[in-house]
């Protein structure tokens, strides 16, 4: 009950705040601007409506999730808030999960509004929707699980740096998390057997979101694969257990002086 | 019932770089506070008060030592229900109305819905926030903030009350509010345990008092103990005293000081004071007033404090 009040709270906190309307706009700015971009090249407009359109989704859903992420905790700490929260009956995990679920409700809504900007593009585009635009909504998905995730990241580093190397921290754990695959081919590849272990073990703690980029596929008609749906949601799923969970542990010792 | 039992209560900081250097904040504290009394921690700053207070709370832990509030442990979630903390310079959300954040805290207490909606409004009413209550905290004043932050301590009517300075930044008014406020929580046989260092309100307030420096416990006991410790001399204030009187007189004072017509004379010794009143009669001067003077608070503040200096 205390984790909902405090997710409730979290999110309208969130809402308030300019800088998601000003990402908002311009993600479906970019989508809107995606139907003149297709019409650039005959044949592609729509392969270009969806990729340029979910791109816009993951890539402004992802500076939401940063911007705000950042500031979860650190700002009640800073602004000493956190003292008026701390010393009621909440445990400090209720605290954490509650400002990391009300965070993932604020991406939640900000991501329909996205999508429905996307939809809205798509139908102007095509004069009309089918069964088959529901694929859409796959990409969207694994967007959001992507999201969540980065979120975690950046509830963990909200818990012990700054709001600036907390993003600069989340920033490059994202990016590493596209490319981990080539990374470790990198690491393999080379002869220094440090190298190949450094790279290895990057691998496999940090997240790897290889499989949650969809936006080709659906792009050029392709199914999503059953296999990825459940893959991809229990990876997600124990990935974002394993950050709250150390964010936890790292919020449980953390003394505010 | 013990409302606060610390023993032992210790706390340090390690500094440096390489956080090699300890700074002890606080000194294996030992205090009781009785269930219904107003207890005054006194210090200078740095004293280790807000320390202690975070201790208890849980917001830093202490390296050594325990401490129980209505004889619980301090990690014992249950009693967070049954007590209140106002921090010094209390910060809230700014985008939030007193209203909204009231009910904000209420549901953190998980209160029933009706208790939810009644108990922000009672308590935004008699804290003076009623033409207030939908103004965003970011236009608040400082008086107003430390007023909401008494109503959200008080939102579950709590059994023991911690306050860190509550005074602090107040105007006069803003002052004797919070003592009534203190006062009618007295009244209702609450325990009120309350960080100052300005001491004319623990003097005013208080039942007990400690005295913190260097985060150690100076001294601590009742107030009317504390001030009944000698009366350390007697004020005469006459009005038009001839130089007769004024030549008998000035043998058994140590201070004469005159304000127009007014002559305040200060005895030091208790047994010249019957003689100067012969003294006074016989020369038939007027006799404004007689008063002990006491031991203030103060005079044991700074005999405690300057002990360790």
């Amino acid at each position: 009950m205390r984790v909902a009040t405090i997710a409730v709270h979290t999110f309208k906190e969130s809402v308030r705040q300019k800088v998601l309307y000003n990402l908002v706009a311009f993600a479906l700015l970019l989508i809107g601007a995606s139907v003149l971009f297709g019409s650039i090249s005959v044949g592609v407009e729509q392969i270009i409506l969806i990729t340029l359109g979910l791109t816009s989704i993951s890539a402004f859903g992802l500076l939401i999730a940063i911007f705000i992420g950042i500031d979860l905790v650190s700002k009640e700490i800073e602004h000493r808030t956190i003292y008026n929260i701390l010393s009621k009956p909440v445990t400090r995990m209720e605290f954490i999960l509650g400002k990391y679920l009300g965070l993932l409700l604020t991406l939640l809504v900000n991501t329909a509004i996205m999508t429905a900007g996307f939809y809205a593009a798509l139908f102007y585009q095509k004069r009309s929707l089918g069964l088959r635009d529901l694929v859409f909504l796959g990409a969207v998905y694994f967007i959001l699980l992507q999201l969540a995730i980065v979120v975690g990241v950046a509830v963990v580093f909200s818990c012990i740096s700054t709001p600036v190397l907390s993003a600069v921290y989340t920033f490059c754990i994202y990016v590493i998390g596209n490319f981990s695959a080539g990374l470790r081919a990198f690491g393999q590849g080379t002869q220094s057997a440090l190298l190949g272990t450094v790279s290895d073990a990057l691998y496999y703690t940090l997240p790897n979101f290889a499989d949650f980029n969809v936006i080709s596929q659906v792009a050029h008609s392709q199914s999503i694969p059953g296999y990825l749906w459940i893959g991809n949601s229990c990876y997600a799923l124990l990935y974002i257990t394993i950050l709250l969970g150390l964010a936890i542990l790292i919020f449980e010792e953390r003394e505010f002086r | 019932m013990l409302a606060l039992e610390t023993i032992e209560l210790t706390k340090n900081y390690r500094l440096g770089f390489w956080r090699n250097r300890v700074k002890r904040a606080l000194d294996r504290l030992n205090l009781r506070v009785e269930a219904g009394e107003v207890f005054g921690l006194l210090g200078p700053n740095g004293a280790g008060k807000t320390t202690t207070l975070k201790l208890l709370f849980r917001l830093i832990f202490p390296t050594s030592g325990t401490a129980r509030i209505l004889g619980k442990p301090l990690d014992d979630l249950s009693v967070r229900s049954r007590v209140a903390y106002l921090p010094e310079n209390p910060a809230f959300y700014d985008h939030l109305t007193a209203q909204e954040f009231l009910i904000y805290v209420t549901s953190l207490f998980g209160l029933p819905a009706a208790e939810q909606r009644r108990r922000p409004a009672e308590l935004i009413d008699q804290l003076g926030l009623s033409s207030s209550r939908n103004i965003p905290l970011r236009k608040f004043s400082k008086g107003m903030i430390q007023r909401l932050g008494i109503a959200q301590a008080l939102i579950n009517d709590p059994d023991v009350v911690f306050l860190d300075e509550p005074m602090s930044g107040l105007d006069p008014i803003g002052r004797r509010e919070v003592r009534e406020v203190i006062l009618r929580l007295k009244e209702r046989r609450k325990t009120v345990f309350f960080s100052t260092h300005i001491l004319s309100d623990a003097e005013t307030l208080c039942d007990r008092v400690a005295v913190l420096n260097h985060g150690g416990l100076q001294g601590c006991g009742e107030l009317n103990n504390i001030l009944r410790m000698g009366v350390s001399s007697t004020e005469l204030v006459l009005e038009g005293p001839s130089p007769e009187v004024m030549t008998e007189l000035v043998p058994h004072v140590s201070s004469v000081i005159r304000t127009g017509e007014r002559v305040r004379l200060e005895i030091p010794e208790e047994s010249d004071v019957q003689r100067a009143l012969e003294i006074i009669l016989r020369g038939r001067t007027k006799l404004i007033s007689v008063n002990p003077v006491k031991r203030s608070l103060e005079d044991y503040f700074l005999q405690k404090v300057g002990a360790t200096e």
